[in-house]
């Protein structure tokens, strides 16, 4: 094997063990992970505790583990919620053309004028706080680069020969797009966005961090930091283990992306090597 | 120059309309009724009465486009409203605040610069070898790093273990070391990618070979020829790296108590002060357009192709 596809393999490993953690995790944690138990608050790692306790005697493994499913659950619906208006947009703009070319790409620069976390600041200040806003404001936040991503793709598919045919051949305009220009865009998508996943991750922890999340007791890596930081002098494992959650799974997802581009898109893998 | 910059401008100005009035129709239109948050900031028990009162008082009884337009006026005068929390003008408090953050950001960006340009050279000239490598690790563990995890970690070894840096607050420059680099690693570590990439490809360009078969040493190959070419990309990716360094910034703000809008806008949201929270993505994306602008301009400055409209679409 080469050194990429060893790479591939680790990282896919790697990811698909985090998928099966985010299904199975809160059904194997050794203890309730919201279960508070104030005797036994900040216990250093022993055999019955592994990672120790934390500031209201939860077992710390049991809610790093259980927190596996807020992380990887939000960015599977992010990368969903993307894709899904990024492709409705920017087909739609690329295969009409016009106006509404002219309008749906004016909305777009609108929202990529704003920086990613103040507009996802403000849709939460909009919406309120939870989890589920977190992941509205991360894809209104991003959605709009993929739009005009999958818009250049359907330009450039739009006049090849193949669809002409289809035209010709009397293809309605949305059989056309479906069976002709997006199976070709997809591809390229799934690669640029498998490059964005650990990026979502970090955007999703980060505001988990600032408390606009998940609502206590529910684990979840980025408010367990929160929780911790007045312990952060006597206690700083509270904080470093879930950090570091949060850190191998953003790598996984880097690497993943990384190998998936060297092994299905050479061009843009030649520019970057 | 100027020509360019005036078409620059006045293509941002309708943009900035634009994200106006959607901040404006999103507020009114969405969740809930902002008389019943206004009155709850207030203190004064929602009654049917209190709340006619407030809707009078806020203007939300007119046409929503009327809304806009009176709202717009006070903007374009810089008279954003009034805080539901405070009960202070939102500009004057957002100003307060922003200096703290842009220092921030500011000292974030050098880093990525200094730190990112350099070593992403150092990095396309040692090809696969350790010098590479080890950038690669370095841009990889800086690409998958929670800025705000980081940021305990940094306190954790410089002020807690060793005690060198303080680990809370704003002062010198003893101050700003722990939160800017907390800020900067990621975009570094992009920045550091992009730079190797851009080298690599200059490496490549056939006008090497006459520079060299003209006798010119190497130094002058590299710094004349590839470096001055290699830095297009990265110029126009500041411009990005700006966005992402802003939003760094206010997450690492909390970590280090450091004053700056971050905290401001996390109140107004977890307090649903509605004017707080217009006048803080407003000011932010106008921070981060006229940033880009600047950036624009440098690239313009450095690149005439760009400033005689060869390839302005």
């Amino acid at each position: 094997m080469t050194r990429q596809d060893w790479l591939l393999w680790l990282s896919l490993g790697l990811v698909l063990l985090l998928l099966a953690l985010a299904v199975v995790g809160p059904w194997i944690t050794p203890y309730d992970p919201a279960e508070a138990d104030l005797e036994r608050r900040l216990l250093a790692p022993s055999l019955t505790h592994w990672l120790g306790t934390d500031h209201l005697g939860r077992d710390l493994f049991s809610r790093i583990l259980a927190g596996t499913r807020a992380s990887l659950g939000s960015v599977a619906l992010i990368l969903l919620g993307v894709l899904a208006i990024a492709i409705l947009v920017g087909s739609v703009a690329g295969y009409a053309g016009g106006t509404v070319d002219a309008v749906l790409m004016r909305v777009c620069d609108a929202f990529m004028t704003v920086p990613t976390l103040v507009l996802a600041l403000f849709m939460i200040g909009v919406l309120g706080t939870g989890l589920a806003n977190v992941i509205i404001a991360v894809i209104l936040s991003h959605w709009a680069w993929y739009a005009r991503l999958v818009r250049g793709l359907t330009l450039s598919l739009k006049n090849r020969d193949y669809v002409a045919a289809a035209v010709v051949a009397g293809g309605s305009r949305f059989a056309i797009l479906r069976r002709h220009i997006l199976p070709g865009v997809l591809g390229q998508l799934a690669v640029l966005a498998s490059l964005d996943l650990g990026h979502w991750m970090l955007h999703v922890s980060g505001l988990s961090f600032l408390g606009l999340g998940v609502a206590p007791p529910t684990p979840e890596w980025g408010i367990m930091i929160n929780d911790a930081r007045p312990f952060v002098w006597t206690s700083p494992m509270l904080i470093i283990l879930p950090g570091a959650a949060i850190f191998v799974a953003v790598m996984a997802f880097n690497l993943l992306g990384d190998a998936l581009r060297d092994r299905l898109d050479p061009m843009l893998a030649e520019r970057v090597h | 120059m100027l020509r360019f910059a005036l078409r620059r401008i006045l293509t941002l100005l309708p943009l900035l309309l634009i994200v106006s009035v959607a901040v404006f129709l999103v507020l009114r239109l969405g969740q809930g009724d902002p008389a019943l948050d206004y009155l709850r900031l207030a203190q004064i028990p929602p009654s049917e009465a209190a709340l006619a009162q407030a809707r009078m008082e806020l203007g939300l009884d007119r046409p929503i486009p009327v809304q806009y337009l009176h709202w717009l006026g006070g903007a374009v005068r810089l008279d954003f409203g009034t805080s539901w929390v405070t009960r202070r003008p939102v500009l004057d408090e957002l100003l307060h605040y922003l200096p703290a953050t842009l220092e921030l950001a500011g000292a974030a960006l050098f880093l990525v610069i200094v730190v990112g340009i350099p070593l992403g050279i150092l990095a396309a000239l040692t090809k696969d070898r350790w010098p590479d490598q080890l950038t690669r690790l370095f841009a990889f563990v800086g690409a998958s790093i929670p800025n705000f995890w980081l940021a305990f970690l940094l306190v954790l070894l410089f002020s807690v273990q060793l005690g060198w840096l303080p680990p809370m607050g704003r002062g010198g420059l003893e101050h700003l070391v722990l939160p800017a680099t907390a800020t900067a690693l990621m975009s570094t570590a992009i920045n550091l990618r992009l730079m190797r990439a851009s080298v690599l490809a200059q490496l490549g360009e056939r006008h090497l070979l006459f520079a060299r078969a003209r006798g010119l040493p190497e130094r002058a190959v590299i710094g004349r020829h590839v470096v001055r070419n290699a830095l297009i990309p990265p110029v126009t990716a500041i411009g990005l790296h700006v966005g992402e360094l802003i939003g760094g910034a206010m997450i690492v703000e909390i970590v280090f108590g450091w004053p700056g809008v971050g905290r401001y806008a996390l109140q107004a949201i977890t307090s649903r002060d509605f004017p707080a929270l217009q006048g803080f993505i407003l000011l932010m994306t106008t921070v981060f357009v006229l940033c880009n602008l600047l950036v624009d301009l440098a690239y313009a400055w450095l690149d005439p192709r760009i400033r005689f409209g060869a390839s302005t679409s």
